[in-house]
């Protein structure tokens, strides 16, 4: 049990009780912060900048070479707790050359984003890294409708991002090669 | 029949009280904006930026620099309290309640009447002060006048039936009463060195006061203590932090005002804002030299109608530069507490003022006599 220890206070001398120099430190004090740089933004000119694993709006993205990685296989449909999530399957055609040997493509892909909580598992889910939420926080739209982001609005606000794994590419050299499983 | 000399002078004196009025609001309304700027910028904030009249906002660097500066909001403002909806609670007393909006305001206004603000010399070399009545009693006219305004306060928080302008009221007329008796004995001894035996002048007027500091020491340097303590009185007098009793937002909602709304509520604003401008104008009168240079040095400028203007701008200077302390101290310094304001009024400013007093009497009186005893 540690032991109390009274401290002696010292008594005020004259000029502290009359708190006029603590008045001044403290008037000094606000003045030199009236000629130090604002902390405070322009919101909606200036945005700040938003750290890198930010969860912010769920997104679709594609992959460097310009094509769509979701292969509506509704994982994240699936997993997504408040159930913003609605994908309508398609098929991809089978001579599209740009997209040898995917089958499926999400004919259409929407989330509700009065329904979306932003906690991340559709993008922890997705096995094609398709699906991210990345550094856009603010939406908002005039009616229930306007809130609904279909795949259109998805992909233009996902973009594109690096891809570390190019499967598809590596999926079609395999065959080429002629040692695919 | 009148004669036509009268109505002229009456006509001038018209015009003039419209202009002071004029300028008086124009400072208060702009005073507000200070309140706001300089706030944002000791709290790192940028401060009102947004409000622009249409066109100006395109004229190249002086309109965003105007913008920037929120130079259009004090309009903005105006404007809003005047189209605000008025609502009047049913629990008032409709009487009361619509009086002291006015009561409030109209003291902040007649103070004015006896504040000078420069000095002119007409073509027959008589120095004449700028002022719209030039009373002998300049200074005491002030300090009653001034005083009034606490009915605005009493009456607002009285009638608006509700408790917490109650207590904005009470607590208002007691801190008045309190800190009318240290400041009006702060001033006494400043009249008693101006008005000392052998000098020029002996009066109450605020243009002799401001005479006597001419190419002299300013009466802050003679007399700090007395300037501190008024210092001190005025922030109580015109409810600013420190002493914002009446209207300490965090227990009091909003004070005496709190049932106030829209143009009523504005009249307060206004009045509490003119109280500021006309309150550093008098320290600037009594303390600073009003309208003079520096101490101890003889005003450069001109006798001629240039010098009269620059005077001016001089003067309105050291106002601004005192209505800025005032802004300057408000987001420095925490609210006292209701009964440290008691404490502080009567048990340290009150004795300090009296023993200052009876300081400089002595002081005057030894001074006087070894005058008189010189051969």
């Amino acid at each position: 049990m540690p032991k109390t220890v009274v401290l002696a206070r010292k008594p005020l001398s004259f000029s502290e009780r009359t708190y006029l120099p603590q008045i001044a430190t403290g008037l000094k004090t606000t003045l030199s912060n009236m000629f130090k740089p604002n902390v405070t933004l322009q919101y909606p000119e200036e945005k700040p900048s938003i750290p890198q694993n930010y969860r912010g709006v769920p997104t679709l993205v594609k992959d460097p070479n310009g094509r769509e990685k979701c292969v509506s296989c509704q994982l994240c449909e699936f997993v997504c707790p408040p159930k913003a999530i609605r994908i309508t399957p398609g098929s991809v055609p089978e001579d599209d050359d740009s997209r040898e040997h995917v089958e499926k493509a999400p004919e259409e892909f929407e989330i509700n984003m009065l329904r979306c909580i932003y906690c991340g598992y559709c993008q922890e889910v997705c096995p094609e890294e398709a699906i991210f939420l990345q550094d856009e926080y603010s939406t908002s739209g005039y009616s229930r409708e306007e809130m609904i982001n279909n795949k259109e609005k998805l992909y233009e606000l996902g973009g594109t991002v690096p891809d570390p794994h190019y499967k598809w590419d590596k999926k079609k050299n395999a065959e080429d090669e002629g040692n695919s499983h | 029949m009148i004669e036509f000399e009268v109505i002229q002078l009456v006509a001038i004196k018209v015009i003039f009280a419209f202009l002071m009025v004029g300028a008086v609001m124009t400072m208060a309304g702009y005073s507000v904006l200070a309140e706001r700027k300089v706030s944002a910028w000791m709290q790192g904030r940028v401060g009102p930026n947004r409000t622009v009249l249409p066109l100006v906002g395109h004229i190249p660097i002086i309109g965003p620099l105007l913008k920037g500066l929120g130079m259009f909001q004090p309009l903005a403002d105006g404007l809003k309290f005047l189209f605000k909806e008025e609502i009047v609670p049913g629990h008032v007393n409709k009487f009361y309640y619509y009086l002291a909006p006015i009561v409030a305001l109209v003291p902040a206004l007649t103070t004015m009447t006896v504040l000078p603000f420069g000095e002119f010399t007409n073509s027959d070399g008589d120095i004449l002060p700028l002022i719209l009545a030039d009373l002998d009693i300049g200074i005491l006219f002030v300090l009653a006048v001034s005083s009034l305004g606490v009915y605005g306060i009493v009456l607002a928080g009285w009638s608006s039936n509700s408790k917490y302008s109650f207590l904005g009221g009470i607590r208002s007329s007691a801190q008045m009463i309190s800190y009318e008796l240290a400041m009006g004995l702060s001033l006494l001894p400043v009249f008693l060195w101006v008005s000392e035996p052998g000098a020029a002048v002996s009066s109450l007027s605020l243009v002799e006061i401001v005479r006597s500091q001419n190419a002299s020491s300013w009466l802050l340097i003679i007399q700090p203590i007395s300037a501190l303590i008024f210092l001190i009185a005025l922030f109580a007098e015109t409810n600013r932090l420190p002493f914002d009793m009446p209207e300490s937002e965090t227990d009091l909602v909003g004070g005496f005002h709190t049932e106030y709304g829209s143009f009523k509520f504005g009249i307060f604003f206004v009045a509490e804002y003119a109280h500021i401008v006309i309150g550093s104008a008098i320290f600037a009168l009594l303390f600073l030299g009003g309208w003079n240079f520096l101490p101890w040095i003889d005003n450069p400028w001109p006798s001629n109608w240039l010098g009269s203007l620059i005077g001016i701008i001089w003067f309105l200077t050291k106002t601004i530069g005192l209505i800025f302390f005032f802004i300057w101290v408000r987001w420095t310094l925490p609210r006292f507490r209701y009964d440290q304001v008691m404490t502080l009024g009567w048990t340290k400013l009150l004795p300090l003022a009296l023993a200052n007093l009876i300081f400089y009497v002595l002081l005057v009186t030894w001074i006087d006599q070894s005058n008189l005893n010189l051969p």
